[in-house]
């Protein structure tokens, strides 16, 4: 890497053989008291993928120890930020003080093309019931119907949703009666979310949470069938950096209709007659797995696990959609654009490879990109020596295959799952079960997700929430030569030499996804790993400091 | 696009102009050594408000959080508060632990001060860090109560009573400006041969070199003992305008415990608040102004003479924090730019009168001062209002974009901008930056729409 051994003073401790994730792990785990140490031990795990795919437990969606500085954020973040955020063209209010509403006011980098609609966008805007001293002893479900109708009389949108943060549980406030009220009084579709910050143990309740108000209170609603062939849904893409638009592009090219995607680039209307679509496509299995699933059991959508990061990705998750239509059409179509569309992707590869082709990564990454991004840095010969989710769970490292054995805690039983059952007039199953079992000898896995670490070298280490001191500890001893996080942990990596890729921002560039998206991928870890900037960290008379005190006229 | 801009009063807030409570108390104890921020509630308080300013300072800012579930939101944070507590000491090793309230820990009642003092019962033969405590409802005030408390805080809970004086200590609460502004105070306070304890200092903390070794925590930062030191002082200096007429602060709780005296200048931005800042330096340490800084203030003149007729005239609106706006609107005041509208998301009730006292009174007239506001009331009020030019942070850019007006950023928050972290608004230099970029913005903006393309100006 640029940052030579030769710039750096010797360390006192010797680097250890980073072939023993072990050692590292006990490092990690060292200046913990027991009972912590204990419970982080089941957290971080070394890889070992048996035969069969087997791999080993690891801890996770559970409760992030008080103290450790870890990179989560609250249930509120998933449910108003993550998964309702990306749609323009609902007003979301947020119930409660200023703080939550203001930092989560267009902070994600989801982009929205308003002109594809019908112009309305909300995402500008950060609605707040901003309660007060007053609000929190007398209730605040007075001022909440005030901001309703407030913002219905501005802006005169389709649809309203509220958030609730943490005092509004507590304080007993009821938002759904405030909005059920409201939706009789005003006429279009008010609903809201019991997310308070305190609810779960990480953004990923909030996510299950959304996921629940959506379908309950939104899909079906329009039974209208969009015109197209091979209509299908995209889950859980949030068109950061624009990865929506390039994924649309592909789609249109192949003739494949985008129904509604949840949430990048969505709007209300579209998840309104989601449930009209023939294919439910998951990116993030995390944070939308269970619109999926309610979809399938109410109106019979099949749904499969894609991965547009990456280009050998992308063309195999445009295949799986094909194969799944099972159209000669379709599969010609598809070939010849990824025929099209992987020259120019294969040749910016070999250009950067040659530079890139050894280094190791890290990344620490919400709960599907620490696997997805695996693949671009595996096109770019990159080795990835340890990564982790912030919030994914069991299923999300080890495979769906693990769901039955795991042990629901208090925390997770606390958010609702909701009883779906087939609606008795649009239950639609869009395949035959023969069919279905044809396809699946074929290799089209449904209602799969194999998780990161089947994928993962033996070896590497998986880390489920690390902590900031976590992070330190593990930079110091592997000192890889890109790390791939968020902008918590940018500016600390980036301190020690280390260039930090945000992933959740993508340092506000992109798109990565899909061919054009993975030649901008390869470019920016070109411009990072390569970067000369670190060889100038010491100046060269802190590295020689004998040669100032020699000059001869001293 | 609809029009945000039609109905008369608001009662929720739409694109507010203030933070919460707990960001201003977590950046004032990220001006103290070796401290770590411990917010006691759920943990989104942490990651939301460390993703924020980190935005804003491009730098490692840590805070812990005592991550509250739902049992604790129900039976209290006492156990979680004890436990965290716990595990920051054997991570980090902090001389001081800066614990602030969120609106879940207040809403239930936890008795922090009762949490930190069976801590330290427990653990009294053992080595602890400072522990201290402020209360930081986000449903009360704007983050500029929470980063004025926690200063109090640190300072009443750890001043030791009787201090020896010391003639040369002087105390700077200096308020939330910069990291570059924080570094500018500090020397001049030390030119006059004065040792500076400004509460707090991040001035390295937050604004520092890549690290060729490991630092735990970045380095810099006021000592705790020169907080526990801080009864010693000759004198302390608080700045602000508005923060002159609040109760209990700082500044006064040293003035009615230690006996410190207290004065209260405003922020050193521009002419006159910065010769002000320059004259209390000099008395308290008896020393004339070095000639550095009368050449500095020299050449500001100089410029401002050359430059004024970029400026005299320019209609101009400030937003932001209260003390910022009151210091700016009193340097347009002096530069000739008239203030036409002064607004601020915080109310305590002082703005006005504070603004109506440093802008010329012949400006009194053309100009409106709106308090406890959002970006749609600020908006709202600069429809029929044809201003130049907008004064204040990042998050008016949604507006002075649709105003198609230019923004000089200053304060905070500045995300979308690379120097958010170096800008300068104080002494003599900031006022000479803040002029050049105030002139030159607006010299842009002329050429922009001209359509020759004049190169001298």
């Amino acid at each position: 890497m640029a940052m030579g051994a030769k710039n750096n003073k010797p360390t006192k401790t010797v680097r250890p053989d980073p072939k023993d994730p072990a050692t590292i792990k006990d490092r990690l785990l060292a200046k913990y008291p027991p009972k912590v140490a204990r419970k982080r031990a089941k957290q971080i795990v070394v890889n070992k993928v048996k035969p069969g795919g087997d791999v080993p437990v690891i801890s996770s969606n559970v409760r992030t120890v008080p103290g450790l500085i870890g990179q989560r954020g609250c249930c509120y973040a998933g449910c108003k930020g993550v998964v309702l955020g990306p749609t323009r063209d609902i007003i979301n209010i947020t119930h409660g003080p200023i703080g939550c509403g203001f930092y989560s006011w267009l902070t994600r980098r989801n982009q929205t093309d308003p002109d594809s609609g019908d112009g309305q966008n909300y995402m500008p805007y950060c609605f707040s019931t901003d309660m007060q001293d007053e609000e929190i002893i007398f209730g605040g479900e007075k001022k909440l119907k005030q901001a309703i109708q407030e913002a219905y009389d501005n802006f005169k949108p389709k649809a309203i949703a509220v958030f609730a943060t943490c005092p509004v549980g507590l304080i007993g406030d009821d938002v759904h009666a405030v909005c059920r009220e409201m939706k009789a009084k005003l006429g279009i579709n008010v609903f809201g979310f019991s997310c308070e910050g305190y609810k779960g143990v990480s953004q990923s309740a909030g996510h299950h949470i959304a996921n629940n108000g959506i379908f309950k209170h939104v899909v079906g609603l329009d039974d209208t069938v969009k015109e197209g062939n091979y209509r299908i849904n995209l889950l859980g893409e949030y068109n950061i950096g624009g990865d929506a638009f390039e994924i649309e592009r592909l789609f249109e090219k192949c003739g494949i209709t985008l129904v509604s995607s949840y949430s990048g680039n969505s709007s209300i209307d579209q998840f309104a007659n989601s449930h009209t679509a023939d294919l439910n496509l998951i990116m993030c299995h995390r944070s939308i797995n269970y619109v999926a699933e309610m979809m399938e059991t109410k109106f019979g959508v099949p749904w499969i696990k894609v991965n547009f990061i990456g280009a050998a990705a992308t063309a195999k998750s445009l295949r799986k959609i094909a194969q799944y239509f099972d159209e000669p059409e379709l599969t010609a179509v598809v070939e010849k654009v990824i025929a099209e569309e992987m020259p120019a992707v294969e040749a910016a590869c070999a250009d950067v490879r040659s530079r890139t082709e050894g280094k190791r990564a890290m990344l620490f990454v919400g709960g599907s990109r620490a696997h997805h991004y695996q693949e671009l840095f595996n096109e770019l010969g990159m080795k990835t020596l340890s990564a982790g989710y912030e919030f994914g769970h069991r299923d999300d490292y080890e495979g769906r295959r693990v769901l039955p054995d795991i042990k629901v805690d208090a925390d997770s039983r606390n958010i609702e799952e909701l009883a779906i059952e087939p609606d008795p007039e649009r239950f639609n199953p869009r395949i035959s079960e023969e069919k279905k079992a044809d396809l699946e000898a074929a290799g089209l896995k449904f209602a799969e997700y194999e998780g990161m670490m089947p994928e993962m070298e033996d070896g590497s280490l998986v880390i489920d929430d690390p902590s900031q001191h976590e992070t330190d500890e593990l930079i110091k001893q592997f000192k890889p030569d890109i790390f791939c996080a968020g902008i918590k942990e940018k500016y600390a990596v980036q301190k020690h030499g280390i260039p930090l890729k945000q992933l959740h921002s993508y340092d506000y560039g992109g798109p990565y996804a899909g061919f054009k998206g993975a030649v901008n991928f390869y470019k920016e870890i070109d411009r990072m790993v390569n970067s000369k900037v670190w060889q100038y960290m010491r100046a060269p008379w802190e590295e020689h400091p004998e040669l100032s005190a020699t000059y001869a006229w001293e | 696009m609809t029009s945000a801009l039609s109905t008369e009063h608001f009662t929720a807030t739409q694109n507010a102009c203030k933070l919460c409570a707990p960001l201003g108390a977590a950046l004032v104890f990220k001006g103290i050594a070796n401290t770590v921020p411990l917010l006691h509630g759920s943990q989104g308080c942490s990651t939301y408000i460390r993703r924020y300013m980190i935005s804003h300072f491009k730098e490692p800012l840590d805070i812990a959080c005592s991550n509250f579930g739902e049992d604790t939101a129900i039976f209290g944070g006492g156990a979680n508060i004890k436990l965290a507590i716990d595990n920051i000491r054997r991570q980090y090793d902090p001389d001081l632990i800066g614990v602030a309230t969120t609106c879940l820990s207040e809403t239930i009642g936890d008795d922090v001060p009762m949490f930190i003092r069976t801590y330290q019962a427990d653990h009294r033969d053992e080595d602890l860090p400072a522990l201290v405590h402020v209360a930081t409802p986000s449903y009360q005030g704007t983050h500029m109560q929470g980063f004025h408390g926690a200063v109090r805080a640190l300072v009443s809970a750890l001043a030791e009573p009787e201090p020896a004086r010391e003639p040369t200590r002087v105390n700077l609460f200096a308020g939330m400006v910069s990291p570059a502004d924080l570094r500018a105070l500090r020397t001049i306070i030390a030119s006059f041969g004065l040792t500076p304890v400004l509460v707090p200092d991040y001035s390295d903390t937050l604004n520092g070199p890549l690290w060729t070794e490991y630092q735990r925590i970045p380095e810099g930062g006021t000592p705790v003992a020169a907080l526990r030191q801080s009864g010693a002082a000759a004198a302390s200096i608080e700045c602000g305008l508005v923060l002159a007429g609040a109760g209990e602060t700082a500044g006064t709780w040293l003035h009615e415990n230690r006996n410190v005296p207290l004065h209260r200048l405003g922020l050193p931005i521009g002419i006159r608040q910065t010769d002000r800042f320059f004259d209390c330096l000099a008395a308290l340490s008896g020393r004339p102004v070095p000639e550095k800084y009368t050449a500095q203030r020299g050449r500001l003149l100089d410029a401002l003479v050359d430059g004024h007729k970029h400026l005299n005239g320019v209609r101009a609106a400030i937003f932001g924090e209260e003390d910022l706006v009151a210091g700016l609107a009193g340097y347009c005041g002096e530069l000739g730019i008239v203030p036409v509208l002064c607004a601020t998301g915080g109310g305590d009730g002082r703005f006005a009168r504070t603004i109506r006292r440093v802008v010329p009174a012949a400006q009194h007239d053309r100009m409106q001062i709106l308090e406890d506001v959002d970006f749609v009331d600020i908006e709202k009020a600069l429809a029929d209002m044809d201003v130049d030019l907008l004064i204040g942070h990042s998050k008016g850019y949604t507006m002075a974009r649709r105003l198609k007006k230019p923004l000089v950023r200053v304060g905070f928050p500045v995300h979308d901008r690379v120097d958010g972290s170096r800008l300068a608004h104080l002494g003599y230099r900031g006022a000479q930056q803040l002029f050049d970029r105030l002139a030159n913005t607006l010299i842009e903006e002329k050429q922009k729409s001209n359509a020759v393309g004049y190169t001298y100006y």
